[in-house]
C-alpha cells in the first residue's frame, strides 16, 4: 500500500471513526454544516485519545440527531426531543463511558426543553453538541426556539413574532458546569471547545452555530452555505474581546469561546457517596 | 431485606421485591397516585445493594432513563399509573422497536385524563396492548394479589430478558395499596432469566441477527460492539432502512419472537373448571372477588368456575376456547366498560352466553355483585 508511507492527513483521522457498514452518503445536503462539527468532534475524540468501545453517542430526532449513525461508536438514535434522558440512563447505569448527545435547536429546546435544563441542573457527566441552524431543517423549513424574531420560516410566512431562546445562557442559569459556543467557520476553535466539555466532569454544553441555507438562507435571504458561513465569521467576536463591548456594539454579534464554567458536584459522583455510605456489606 | 423471612408489606413494596429478587438494578420514575411508593421504596432500597435510582422531570424521561440503562446492561424498571403510562408509550414503543427489555408497571387508577388519582380501575387493560402506535406484540400481566405482585414482578422480569421486549405489569389501586404477609423468597427459589450475551467477535457481530428463536443477543454499551440502536426501522445490522424486501423483516420478527412461545409466555389460574357449567374470567383484584363468589355458589351446589387471566396479552385464545368448551354461560367480570370481554367474544362461538359485570365507578366487584350476577344469568 503506497498510503502506508504517506503522513497521516487529516482527511485519515476521519475515515478512522466512520462506521464501516454504515453506507453512504449521509442525509445532509451539501454545504450543510453538520459535517464540520462532525469532523471537529473526530479531531476532539481522536485528540483525547478515548477508544471507540467507552464512547457512547446519543441523539434525537433531527438533521444533527443522524451524525452518531455514521460513526463508529456505541450510537443511540432515540426520540425526538428525548436523547437527554436515555443519554442520562446510560450515563448513570456506567459512569465509566464517555456519554455524548448530538442534539439540534428543536430537539434539545423545544420539544426536549425539560429535559435540556434538568440535564443542566443534575450536572451529570454528559456533553451535548447542540447544532443550532435556527430552524427546522429535516422536515422542511419550520421555526424553531432559535429562530430570531421577524425572520422567515415555513410557519413563520409573515415573519416570526416569538422571541427566541439563548442555548448558552439556558444552560449557564439551569446548572450546566461548562458551556461554550463555536461556529462552523471556526472549525479548529469548535474541536478545542468539544475537548474541554469532554474533560469536564459535569454537564457540558456545546452550542455550535451552523448554516441550514437551505431553507433559513432561502427564505431569510442569506445567501447559499458558503455566505451563511462567511456570516458567522464577520459576526463572531472571542469572549475575550466581547467583555470589552458594549451592549449595542455585540448587537447580532456571535460570542465564541468559552462562556461559563463552575466547581459543581457530579451527579453520578455525588451519588456514588449514597451507595458507598448504604451498601449492605 | 434479608431472603426467606415474611414481611408485612404493600402492594407497590412487594413489587419492588421482586423486583430486586429479579436483579433490578436501575430504576427512574416520576411521582404518581397510586404507584409513587414504587419509587419510594426503590430509591431506599437500590442503594444497598449498589443500584441506581433516579427520579426524572417527568414519565417520558422516565421510561427513556431506563431504555438507555438497559441498553447500557441494567435490569430495569419503572413504575407509575394511567397518566403516566400514557406519557411514557412513545418511548415504550421505542422499546418495542429497539427490542430492550424493560419493566413498566402501571398501577391502574380511574381514567380517562386525571380522572381518579386514589381510586380503582382496569381501565388501562387495553392500553397495554395498544399503548405505542404501529404494530407490535405486546406482554403483560396481571397480578392479583400482594404476595403474587412479587412473583409476577420476577415473570415480569424474566419474560422482558428473555424476549428482549417490554412487559407491561397491570396492578391496581387495590392492590398497590393493599397490605399482606409476604415471603421474600430464598436464593434460588426462582429462575432468573437474563439478556442472552453476545458470544461472537464484533467483526461478525450483527446487532438484530436473525437467530433461530428470533432473540439477537445483547452486548451491553461499552463490551466492544459498538452498534447502532434506532427507532427507525432497521436491518438486522441496526441500520435504518426502508427497503420492501427488509421492512417486514423486522416487523414479522417483533411478533414472531413472542408468539412462537405464546405457550410460555400464557399463564392461567383455573379453579372448579372441571365440571363447570358457568364460567367467571377475570384477572387483577376481581380474581378474587370471582374466587370468593365461585366458592359460596359451589356450597349452594351451583357448578360455577373461575378463569383467572395471569398473562393478559398476548390473549389466551387457545387456553380460553378450551377450557369454556363445556360451559353454556360465561361471565366476564372487569373493573373498565368492558375491555376483556371483547377478546372473550372473538374466541368463544355463538351457542354460549356472554355475560358481562362491570364497575367503573371507583368501587371494587363485591362478591355479592358477583353472586347476584350468578343468580340472574342461571
Amino acid at each position: 500500500m503506497t498510503t502506508a508511507t504517506k503522513p497521516k492527513q487529516k482527511s485519515d483521522v476521519f475515515h478512522q471513526y466512520l462506521r464501516p457498514k454504515k453506507k453512504f452518503p449521509n442525509v445532509w445536503c451539501p454545504g450543510c454544516g453538520i459535517g464540520i462539527v462532525m469532523g471537529a468532534f473526530i479531531r476532539a475524540i481522536d485528540k483525547l485519545g478515548l477508544s471507540k468501545d467507552e464512547v457512547v453517542l446519543v441523539s434525537g430526532i433531527g438533521c444533527s440527531s443522524r451524525f452518531p449513525v455514521y460513526l463508529d461508536f456505541n450510537s443511540l438514535h432515540t426520540t425526538h426531543g428525548r436523547a437527554l434522558p436515555f443519554a442520562t440512563g446510560v450515563k448513570f447505569s456506567r459512569p465509566d463511558l464517555k456519554v455524548i448527545v448530538i442534539t439540534g435547536d428543536g430537539d434539545a429546546l423545544a420539544i426536549g426543553g425539560n429535559h435540556f435544563i434538568h440535564a443542566c441542573r443534575r450536572n451529570i457527566d454528559i456533553t451535548a453538541i447542540l447544532i443550532n441552524n435556527h430552524i427546522y431543517g429535516m422536515t422542511g423549513g419550520q421555526g424553531s426556539p432559535t429562530t430570531p424574531s421577524e425572520a422567515f420560516s415555513t410557519t413563520t410566512p409573515y415573519g416570526n413574532v416569538e422571541k427566541h431562546f439563548e442555548p448558552c445562557d439556558l444552560a449557564a442559569a439551569a446548572g450546566a458546569s461548562y458551556v461554550a459556543r463555536g461556529t462552523v467557520y471556526h472549525a479548529v476553535q469548535l474541536e478545542k471547545a468539544i475537548t474541554q466539555a469532554i474533560e469536564n466532569r459535569g454537564f457540558s454544553l456545546v452550542e455550535a452555530i451552523s448554516n441550514c441555507h437551505t431553507y433559513f438562507g432561502r427564505l431569510n435571504r442569506k445567501g447559499d452555505g458558503l455566505a451563511m458561513i462567511q456570516s458567522f465569521k464577520d459576526r463572531a467576536v472571542p469572549v475575550a474581546r466581547a467583555g470589552k463591548m458594549s451592549e449595542e456594539e455585540l448587537e447580532d454579534k456571535l460570542v465564541i469561546g468559552k462562556l461559563h464554567t463552575t466547581g459543581a458536584t457530579e451527579f453520578c459522583d455525588e451519588y456514588q457517596k449514597v451507595i458507598d455510605a448504604h451498601k449492605e456489606k | 431485606m434479608s431472603n426467606g423471612t415474611r414481611k408485612l408489606l404493600q402492594g407497590n413494596a412487594s413489587c419492588v421485591h421482586g423486583a430486586l429478587y429479579a436483579g433490578m438494578r436501575f430504576f427512574a420514575g416520576y411521582p404518581i397516585t397510586p404507584s409513587t411508593e414504587i419509587a419510594e421504596v426503590s430509591s431506599r432500597e437500590l442503594p444497598r445493594v449498589g443500584g441506581k435510582f433516579i427520579q426524572m422531570e417527568d414519565e417520558i424521561g422516565s421510561i427513556a432513563a431506563i431504555i438507555g440503562a438497559s441498553i447500557a446492561g441494567s435490569k430495569v424498571m419503572t413504575g407509575t399509573s394511567g397518566p403516566g403510562y400514557s406519557l411514557m408509550v412513545e418511548n415504550i414503543g421505542y422499546a418495542y422497536m429497539s427490542e430492550t427489555p424493560v419493566v413498566v408497571v402501571n398501577v391502574q387508577r380511574g381514567g380517562p385524563s386525571t380522572g381518579l388519582p386514589t381510586k380503582v380501575s382496569q381501565s388501562d387493560t387495553q392500553q397495554a396492548r395498544w399503548g405505542p402506535h404501529g404494530d407490535y406484540t405486546a406482554i403483560a400481566i396481571a397480578p392479583s394479589t400482594v404476595e403474587d405482585t412479587l412473583t409476577e414482578t420476577i415473570r415480569a422480569f424474566n419474560l422482558a430478558e428473555r424476549f428482549r421486549t417490554p412487559v407491561t405489569v397491570l396492578l391496581d389501586e387495590v392492590i398497590g395499596h393493599s397490605r399482606a404477609m409476604v415471603k421474600i423468597p430464598e436464593e434460588g427459589e426462582y429462575e432468573i432469566i437474563n439478556r442472552v450475551k453476545a458470544t461472537s467477535s464484533p467483526e461478525e457481530f450483527e446487532a438484530f441477527e436473525m437467530t433461530p428463536n428470533l432473540i439477537s443477543p445483547m452486548p451491553a454499551y461499552g463490551e466492544g460492539y459498538r452498534y447502532n440502536v434506532s427507532g427507525l426501522t432497521h436491518d438486522t445490522h441496526g441500520f435504518p432502512t426502508n427497503r420492501a424486501d427488509e421492512i417486514p423483516i423486522k416487523l414479522n420478527k417483533l411478533r414472531d419472537k413472542i408468539m412462537n412461545y405464546v405457550d410460555e409466555i400464557t399463564k392461567l389460574r383455573v379453579e372448579f373448571m372441571d365440571d363447570a357449567d358457568i364460567a367467571i374470567i377475570s384477572y387483577g383484584s376481581v380474581s378474587r372477588t370471582a374466587l370468593q363468589a365461585a366458592s359460596i355458589a359451589r356450597q349452594a351446589g351451583f357448578k360455577v368456575g373461575c378463569i383467572q387471566l395471569c398473562t393478559i396479552w398476548p390473549f389466551p385464545e387457545k387456553e380460553i376456547k378450551a377450557l369454556c368448551e363445556n360451559c353454556s354461560k360465561i361471565i366476564v367480570g372487569e373493573l373498565n366498560m368492558g375491555q376483556i370481554v371483547e377478546e372473550v367474544r372473538k374466541v368463544i362461538s355463538d351457542d354460549k352466553e356472554i355475560h358481562t359485570l362491570q364497575r367503573y365507578d371507583s368501587e371494587i366487584l363485591t362478591p355479592m355483585q358477583m353472586l347476584e350476577k350468578l343468580e340472574e344469568v342461571l
